[in-house]
């Protein structure tokens, strides 16, 4: 007997309901079903994970999915969910595993941080009338540039990155996603000018011809990764870290890895695909040195090195670490990531703000002289583009989003990634549910949606009297914080609002 | 062609050597001193013969080229290796192969701890490793795919073949031991097994081609039993997780 209760009540308006059967269809989680008749449409709610499919599908509008309401005597220490969570575990001796972020209620700093705007003096600019300089360059850039004496450049400059827009898709690999929706992102990429991210997962042989386009993950299993895959790649990103699950590495379960996710990968088909926390070549800064140069060895100095930690207590220390072991780009994942899965407690517990991490880092890089040798991208939750202008305003010299375009693409935020069942093909391998993607008209959707944000860049950069993303970079001057404490004002290295 | 390697840094030395591969098939460079990288993504068709000691990272995401060390290596040789050889003629240091997905290694001497961490295998790659003196600890940790050997020869204070923690977390591939070994080393979750038919023949072809490059005697070496390390399951962690 199972002592849990459903979280969702599906609520069916029959006089609405036309028995057409496309919500018993279309549920991956089998939660609809005809009765022995053949027309009445009953519900299993027990299976219902609030994804909306069958709402948004439904053609008379006759479903609502809704909170499945039970009184427990008040216990403001012991919720429903706290309960739950225990019942989930006694029955199964599991260790928790949810999908998507981190869903507790912690402070969300771009919420309490304010942007500036110009009046009178310095006057603000009109972003449809004048040109507006959103294109961003990451790379290692030199401390000073000379010249020789028939005015070349004398300076060696390191590998740069092009973007046209300040926004990059952070790493999803295909076996966490679908191709389709990994396809969509290249697609969007390439239209965008900006990049895609191929996770650990290596690169799908579809999207070859969107190489110039990609960035390569080299995590510890080492996935898919081998000379072509580092040569076609844009750069380079060693991943050590992960917002949603600092010190736990990726596992793909074997029954996500099919015949086409074996390929990619190279590992045999229906294997677990283990990339455990450690690199097991890099136990100090130095190791993480020699892998950074054994990359920009085979790649010949092509291609900038990424790193990529998570946002830990003392990540500022870290990154100058980093910074100094050699990496051009360095990323940085706050608590609030997204991922395909990851054990419940290490994704609501571990990790702190992107928001104070960045602020932090790019102080520290200051404060030692080392800002420039490296780009820094923040990634970890940007749901729009105020959130992308405070993190560049904070010190970012670009931002990696996954949430955004995934929700763009049809994503509910169920939270059931790991359960390979997305009804929407983005975080499944199941073929019937990853063509309801088509790659043509989500690829479009995401143009869209960054299009649109980089048109709000403009607005606001415009609204503060600056013509360039780069006027703003670590400008946070431009800033106030609005209900924070001292200790905060002094971590994000800003005012609070009315000084 | 030879090139002398010295003290010069190994952005320097890497380069010549790059571009010297770029009109020969082979170089040959002398007087190595821990320089790092030596032969990383060296293509087909190329090959490389280095005296003195190549530092880490030799033949890191080697790309089916040829590497033949006179004198020791140091860590992490034929790193993410996707296809080529490398042999050595001497001892080797940790994380010996990691990640190879094909190709070969084969070490005279001794090589560290975590041999053959993460060796993979897909399709027709069939990365192989001998090894022909003892090993340290966690030899074939994670391993996905492939084939390890050990021989232990030249094992003179009698030390334990396998060091501890062998073959944690293996989930794939075949490791060979040859001799006696102390099975309390060898993690759970993985079966210790007489070789078949098909895994002698596979064993002989090896030892062969380890004791043609360091001229041993391979009826002396054949002589000992063979165990073969196999792990008992392709998914060792598949009930750790309760859907939340």
């Amino acid at each position: 007997m199972r002592y849990t209760v459903p979280e969702f009540e599906v609520e069916r308006n029959l006089q609405r309901c036309i028995s057409c059967g496309a919500c018993v269809r279309q549920c991956s989680y089998g939660v609809h079903y005809f009765d022995d008749d053949g027309k009445t449409v009953l519900a299993d709610e027990s299976k219902c994970v609030a994804c909306h499919r069958c709402a948004t599908i439904c053609p008379t509008h006759a479903i609502k999915i809704k909170a499945f309401e039970m009184a427990y005597k008040t216990h403001f220490n012991w919720t429903p969910q706290a309960q739950q969570e225990i019942l989930k575990q006694a029955e199964t001796g599991g260790v928790l595993l949810s999908g998507m972020s981190n869903n507790k209620p912690y402070p969300i700093y771009w919420d309490k941080i304010l942007l500036n705007a110009s009046q009178v003096t310095n006057p603000s600019i009109d972003p449809l009338r004048e040109p507006m300089e959103i294109r961003t360059f990451l790379g290692r850039k030199p401390k000073k540039l000379t010249f020789s004496a028939d005015g070349s450049l004398a300076t060696r400059l390191e590998p740069q990155v092009q973007l046209e827009t300040p926004i990059m898709f952070s790493a999803m690999s295909f076996g966490s996603i679908s191709i389709n929706a990994q396809k969509s992102l290249a697609m969007a990429a390439k239209e965008l000018g900006t990049l895609f991210n191929t996770g650990e997962g290596g690169l799908h042989p579809a999207l070859r011809d969107f190489r110039d386009y990609a960035v390569v993950q080299v995590a510890s299993g080492r996935f898919g990764v081998h000379k072509a895959y580092l040569e076609g790649s844009r750069f380079i990103e060693i991943k050590i870290g992960q917002g949603a699950k600092p010190g736990i590495g990726g596992h793909l379960p074997g029954e996500k890895v099919t015949v086409e996710v074996s390929n990619a990968r190279m590992i045999p088909e229906g294997s677990d695909a283990i990339s455990p926390a450690p690199h097991h070549d890099i136990y100090s800064i130095e190791d993480l040195r020699q892998l950074i140069w054994s990359l920009k060895e085979a790649t010949q100095y092509k291609k900038p090195v990424a790193v990529k930690i998570a946002a830990v207590h003392n990540c500022s220390a870290i990154v100058s670490g980093v910074a100094r072991a050699g990496a051009d780009i360095i990323v940085m994942d706050g608590f609030r990531g997204g991922t395909g899965a990851a054990p419940t407690r290490i994704r609501d517990n571990v990790g702190i703000p992107i928001e104070l991490a960045l602020a932090a880092v790019d102080q520290r890089l200051r404060d030692e002289s080392i800002r420039n040798t490296v780009s820094l991208v923040a990634a970890g939750s940007f749901r729009n583009s105020a959130d992308v202008v405070k993190a560049i305003a904070l010190g970012a010299d670009a931002v990696y989003v996954a949430s955004a375009p995934l929700i763009a693409m049809g994503c509910h935020m169920c939270q059931q990634c790991h359960t390979g069942k997305c009804n929407w093909g983005i975080a499944t391998q199941r073929p019937e549910l990853v063509k309801r993607l088509n790659p043509e008209i989500m690829s479009q959707r995401v143009v869209n949606l960054i299009g649109a944000w980089n048109h709000e860049i403009k607005e606001m950069l415009g609204g503060m009297g600056l013509n360039s993303l780069d006027s703003l970079r670590g400008n946070r001057l431009m800033l106030r914080g609005i209900g924070l404490n001292d200790r905060e004002l002094e971590i994000l290295g800003i005012a609070h609002a009315g000084q | 062609m030879t090139l002398m390697a010295g003290k010069r840094s190994f952005r320097d030395l890497n380069a010549e050597i790059r571009a010297a591969l770029e009109t020969e098939n082979c170089v040959r460079v002398e007087n190595v001193n821990g320089q790092r990288y030596m032969g990383a993504g060296l293509s087909k068709g190329k090959r490389l013969e280095i005296y003195g000691t190549p530092g880490n990272d030799m033949a890191a995401y080697l790309d089916g080229g040829a590497l033949e060390v006179f004198g020791n290596g140091q860590e992490a040789i034929g790193n993410t290796m996707g296809g080529g050889s490398v042999t050595v003629h001497g001892h080797v240091g940790d994380t010996l192969g990691y990640a190879m997905r094909d190709g070969e290694i084969f070490v005279e001497k001794r090589a560290g701890s975590r041999a053959g961490i993460h060796m993979k295998e897909f399709e027709a790659m069939q990365p192989v490793v001998v090894i022909g003196g003892i090993v340290g600890a966690f030899l074939g940790e994670y391993m996905a795919g492939g084939t390890l050997i050990v021989l232990g020869l030249e094992n003179e204070y009698d030390q334990p073949v396998v060091g501890a923690h062998c073959a944690t977390g293996m989930h794939g591939g075949r490791i060979f031991i040859r001799g006696a070994f102390p099975t309390e080393n060898v993690s759970e979750h993985i079966s210790v097994l007489e070789p078949n038919e098909k895994d002698r023949a596979d064993l002989e072809r090896h030892v062969r081609v380890y004791c043609e490059r360091f001229g041993k005697d391979f009826d002396a070496i054949m002589r000992e039993p063979f165990h073969k390390l196999v792990p008992t399951t392709s998914r060792p962690y598949a009930n750790l997780y309760t859907p939340n």
